[in-house]
């Protein structure tokens, strides 16, 4: 492993910000830290920086442990929330940072920044300064900034939270295609799934200062390993007592599930029905229109459940019953998220192979 | 409503809200500026016409005599330590509060203030009651045949301790809104202290600093109470320009005085100055010291 943790541990004050974390990382994957706030994600990466020190546990980058390493020596490239530009120099002067402070020669310099400016495409803008820039040049600026002095690791703190939504989509994929191109090992934070699953090889997911999953995002999104997986990644609905749903009578027992949308088909009144005996009854509470979808809730029996409904299919209105089937849903038994199929679906042979 | 209050200035050429009492604002207009006149400007007019009130010859011979200079370079001289030990100690006070975070740090914060709350008299008390004649410190200075009180370094030491507050009071804000982001990222590229402090830190607390130190200076220059208690009035030896002007005044050479105190006056004048001229300079950059 390139980078690798091993049971680290780190509180402040009361606050056990992380608790034995372990992961590890090849080299050249691009990893997200994803959890909601607060749950130590943060911590982790300014850890591996070197900016705070776990209490417990190591750090090692390319085999050897780095904990007591100074920061500067860590080989590390860092990306700042705010990017942290310094306000009171050029952009030029900015990405040769790094570079000057090494007293590297002054034609090795700008030899170096020129490429780089080159590279994040504001070759003419050296000669301005932060203030001037917009939030998206500000970005490229700062993550040219850290990799100036070639480091091993760039690591990024919610690299697009300070950008509007517009820019943000852009931003994500040139920053993908640059680490790509680059092949620099890098990890980021974000608490944003949807940014995590379009940018990262790789997600470790983390909640109260615990690793709960790590895998690639098809993996944690089909397999989630825990309750809080499969709740915090897609947007599923969560429900008690599936076991009186039809076709899940023979669930193990568990205290809640979670249903993502797409595990869900609705038949509109009239349409043709082919599994009978697998399908509840529902009524149709409100529908949304989603841009490409409809957003649709469901009730079933005490269950509230939402799927999606395209366009092309037999219209539906609130209050229409509905036949529902549920092909499979995840059950949490104790700290596990085990997938369930619908029985009867299963019995029937139907051929309704879906994947994700 | 919120677009016609902002019309409001425009369209009748001054600013303030639309539904104000016109009385009112004429009233409140007249009475400060009939403040300003009688508490500030008037006794400043009034000190430089007595100043010249005798005619230039008295005017410059009071401004010239030996003991005027002595003065003078004494106010100077122990303004000078004064504003350097205080532009050194707020810079570490205020990193060190802003930049750690240690036990007493609160304390210590109030404690800074200190200086803003107590009387000048007992500032100057709490040097004779340490350094004086029956001092706890007495002995110790005897045996390095050190003088403290009635000398010039107990006026350094009850100037310090008056204008101790400015330049930290006035960095620790400015450090703490500009956060520590890109000090760690310096750090980070592996800039050592200097290099951090002179290339990332300094650069965004100049103003606040250069606006403190003119402060601290106007301050030190002025001091009058702490430094009184201190300095044991020996004329041309522990007489800074307040404490000579006092002298002059208490034997009745009223003109000279008066004519002592314009140094003061102007003195003051070119220290306001300064000071507008940072704050325009400092909100044409956006760093705004106000």
């Amino acid at each position: 492993m390139y980078v690798e943790l091993k049971n680290v541990f780190k509180r402040f004050g009361n606050f056990q910000a992380v608790n034995d974390v372990s992961f590890g990382l090849a080299q050249g994957t691009l990893a997200a830290l994803l959890g909601p706030s607060g749950s130590g994600k943060t911590t982790i990466l300014r850890m591996i920086a070197g900016l705070e020190s776990p209490d417990s546990g190591q750090i090692s980058i390319e085999g050897s442990v780095i904990n007591n390493l100074e920061p500067s020596r860590r080989g590390i490239g860092f990306v700042f929330q705010n990017y942290a530009l310094f306000r009171y120099m050029t952009v030029f002067d900015n990405i040769a940072f790094g570079l000057t402070t090494k007293k590297e020669p002054k034609a090795k310099i700008k030899e170096r920044v020129e490429e780089l400016l080159t590279l994040i495409g504001l070759e003419d803008l050296g000669k301005r300064y932060p203030a001037q820039l917009s939030g998206g040049q500000k970005q490229r600026v700062a993550f040219a900034r850290a990799l100036a002095p070639r480091p091993r690791i760039l690591l990024l703190d919610e690299p697009f939270a300070a950008i509007d939504a517009k820019v943000r989509r852009e931003l994500r994929s040139w920053l993908r295609h640059m680490i790509t191109k680059l092949k620099i090992t890098s990890i980021f934070v974000t608490h944003d799934q949807s940014e995590a699953i379009e940018v990262a090889d790789r997600i470790i997911i983390t909640n109260s200062g615990r690793v709960e999953q790590t895998g690639a995002p098809v993996e944690l999104y089909r397999s989630p390993a825990t309750p809080f997986v499969a709740r915090f990644i897609g947007e599923s609905t969560l429900a008690n007592d599936y076991r009186t749903l039809v076709g899940f009578e023979e669930a193990p027992d568990g205290y809640e599930c979670a249903i993502r949308p797409e595990f869900i088909r609705l038949f509109a009144p009239g349409e043709e029905v082919q599994f009978e005996n697998s399908v509840e009854e529902g009524v149709i509470e409100t529908m949304a229109f989603r841009g490409d979808t409809l957003e649709v809730i469901i009730r079933v029996r005490d269950f509230t459940l939402t799927t999606g409904y395209s366009l092309e299919r037999p219209p539906l209105a609130p209050g229409d019953r509905v036949k529902v089937l549920i092909y499979r849903l995840y059950a949490f038994n104790g700290d596990r998220a085990v997938l369930v199929s619908n029985k009867r679906l299963n019995n029937t042979g139907n051929g309704y192979n879906f994947q994700i | 409503m919120a677009k016609s209050r902002t019309q409001a200035p425009s369209k009748h050429g001054r600013r303030g809200y639309r539904q104000e009492n016109p009385y009112l604002r004429r009233l409140l207009i007249i009475l400060s500026l009939l403040f300003t006149i009688l508490m500030l400007v008037l006794p400043l007019v009034i000190v430089i016409y007595q100043a010249f009130g005798t005619g230039w010859d008295r005017f410059w011979a009071a401004v010239t005599n030996t003991f005027t200079l002595k003065a003078l370079y004494l106010t100077i001289l122990t303004g000078s330590f004064a504003v350097i030990f205080n532009t050194l100690f707020g810079l570490t006070a205020a990193w060190a509060l802003t930049r750690y975070s240690f036990r007493g740090q609160g304390i210590l914060i109030t404690l800074i203030d200190l200086p803003f709350a107590i009387s000048p008299i007992i500032a100057g008390l709490i040097f004779i009651l340490t350094y004086g004649r029956l001092g706890w410190a007495k002995p110790i200075l005897d045996e390095f045949n050190l003088k403290i009180v009635f000398a010039t370094p107990g006026l350094v030491l009850a100037t310090i301790f008056v204008t101790l507050p400015f330049v930290a009071r006035e960095l620790i804000p400015v450090l703490t809104a500009r956060g520590t982001d890109e000090e760690q990222a310096a750090v980070l590229m592996g800039a050592g202290f200097f290099r951090v402090f002179f290339k990332v830190t300094l650069p965004h607390i100049r103003w606040a600093l250069i606006y403190s130190v003119i402060l601290c200076t106007a301050r030190a220059m002025g001091e009058f109470g702490a430094v009184s208690v201190v300095s044991g009035h020996l004329r041309g030896k522990t007489n800074t320009l307040p404490l000579h002007i006092e002298i002059l005044y208490n034997e009745h050479h009223y003109n000279e005085a008066f004519a002592v105190s314009a140094i003061l006056v102007v003195t003051s004048i070119v220290i306001l100055t300064a000071r507008s001229v940072v704050e325009y300079l400092s909100r044409r950059e956006g760093d705004d010291v106000r």
